[in-house]
């Protein structure tokens, strides 16, 4: 039975405004570190191979997969997961609260993934108008096919009006 | 994912002489960390790259551009420049992927990516390209999405970036460097037909490093473009697809620059078509007539017969839309 607090190297990275220190297999990926080790499951593992976009979250400002990164280079970086969103009073994140609003979720297990990635993609400027979203939003996959909605809670936050 | 030893390097010397012990070098890791998760890429060193300073986007004296190997497949498409002076580079790059792999995977990385040949990735199935004399499953299994140009009866793989058609349409130069020197490869040359050692997709040498690609100036004014066809309408790769640029002067064509891809075993550069535009005026009849050529010499598998005229329309509708605005 391996152990479960691996032996390896270290790596130090900023979770969620959190330092943190890990002995990691060099193998371990930023989403098996984030959920095996770090127990922020917020974070889904979908296709553990950069084609579902559930695991998306923000590294050092920027949104990626984070089943491609191996988190042994992720020293020094600032990682925020879907559970960095709240403020400290448990007030959710106006992207958060118009997903809720508008019913933009339904099995939800995709919902973090969009979420962070309906961050990046304000964030980068591409949330201008719903082609531009679906465009820039299609690394995120929803087999529920909540499309629609999502886009909709994107533009609400990008135009302001949730803001 | 096979044991490896991780080795980050501060400086393109260590680089090289880590990659001389023998490693592979990682820059945003998109393709390799994949293929390694399936353990079709087992690596024994992984050389970590991403400290190296080649992440500028500058002028050349020459009128061109030059990209660092390191620069996110992102930032080359905000970058203002190429999208003034190159938009089939900007556009090819914002067909690619997704937007959290264009924010990791880098410019040198794109032009390595390994084909997307489900066989390929498929430990159990015969492929030449990832276990040399196991065969070719493709060739007589499901091939609907790959080559029709460039294969050999031992590989039938596509090359998947978008990237690398429009750096072959615009006769982009590789540069690369080892311990003995630098050297400079059009990437016409640096992406190689399977032939009979489909292992062989490169001409990049042991121990060799990509640092950077080149952009030769073209002929102004010229206008752009680059058209993926595919059978999502986001965040796939091409059934066909086409990079255009024509630079055109008193109504005149007076320059042509067409590659396809999704179609080729490399990128496909379209020299016959260019040949038909040149001196041309341009007209409906002209993007007919030129693109009837697009695919000759294409030997069609059992399932993809139809990327022979899906490639002729694919081109002849890029140039219409970059000759007639």
């Amino acid at each position: 039975m391996p152990n479960s607090s691996a032996e390896g190297r270290a790596v130090s990275l900023t979770v969620n405004g959190v330092l943190r220190v890990v002995e990691i297999d060099e193998r371990t990926s930023l989403l098996d570190l984030l959920r095996e080790r770090l127990h922020l499951t917020g974070t889904k593992k979908g296709c553990d191979a950069g084609a579902c976009g559930a695991c998306t979250v923000l590294v050092d400002g920027a949104r990626v997969n984070a089943c491609l990164n191996l988190a042994i280079r992720l020293q020094d970086a600032e990682v925020t997961t879907v559970e960095g969103l709240t403020t400290g009073d448990g007030d959710l994140h106006p992207l958060q609260r118009a997903f809720i609003d508008r019913d933009a979720f339904q099995c939800g297990y995709c919902t973090p993934g969009q979420i962070m990635s309906g961050i990046g993609c304000i964030r980068e400027g591409r949330a201008g108008s719903r082609a531009e979203i679906r465009e820039w939003m299609s690394g995120n996959i929803c087999r529920c096919g909540c499309y629609p909605r999502i886009v909709d809670a994107v533009r609400h936050v990008a135009a302001g009006e949730g803001a | 994912m096979q044991p490896f030893d991780y080795l980050k390097v501060g400086s393109q010397a260590a680089a090289l002489e880590a990659a001389r012990r023998g490693g592979r070098f990682i820059a945003g890791g998109t393709c390799l960390v994949d293929l390694m998760r399936e353990e079709v890429e087992r690596p024994a060193t992984l050389i970590d790259i991403s400290a190296l300073q080649m992440r500028e986007i500058v002028a050349t004296g020459r009128g061109g551009l030059r990209i660092g190997a390191l620069v996110t497949m992102a930032a080359a498409a905000a970058d203002p420049h190429i999208r003034t002076s190159y938009p089939l580079i900007s556009e090819a790059l914002e067909l690619s992927a997704s937007a959290q792999l264009r924010n990791m995977a880098t410019i040198g990385g794109n032009v390595l990516q390994r084909t997307r040949c489900t066989y390929f990735r498929d430990l159990s199935a015969a492929c030449n390209k990832r276990a040399p004399g196991s065969g070719c499953a493709a060739r007589e299994g499901y091939n609907r999405s790959h080559a029709i140009l460039g294969t050999s009866a031992e590989c039938v793989a596509t090359h998947p970036s978008d990237l690398a058609v429009a750096l072959a349409a615009l006769d982009a130069v590789i540069h690369l460097v080892s311990g003995s020197g630098s050297r400079r490869v059009a990437i016409t040359d640096f992406l190689i037909r399977p032939g009979s050692a489909p292992e062989r997709e490169h001409a990049l040498r042991d121990a060799e490093l990509i640092t950077a690609v080149e952009v030769p100036a073209l002929p102004r004014p010229v206008r752009s473009g680059y058209l993926k066809v595919r059978d999502r309408q986001s965040y796939e790769f091409a059934l066909a697809s086409a990079a255009v640029a024509l630079a055109t002067r008193d109504g005149v064509i007076r320059a042509a620059r067409v590659a396809a891809g999704g179609v080729g075993t490399v990128p496909w550069r379209l020299h016959a078509v260019e040949q038909r535009l040149v001196g041309g005026w341009p007209s409906a009849q002209l993007w007919r007539f030129a693109a009837e050529c697009a695919a000759d010499g294409a030997e069609p598998l059992r399932h993809n017969a139809f990327k022979v005229d899906l490639l002729r329309r694919t081109v002849e509708r890029q140039l219409r839309i970059v000759g007639q605005p």
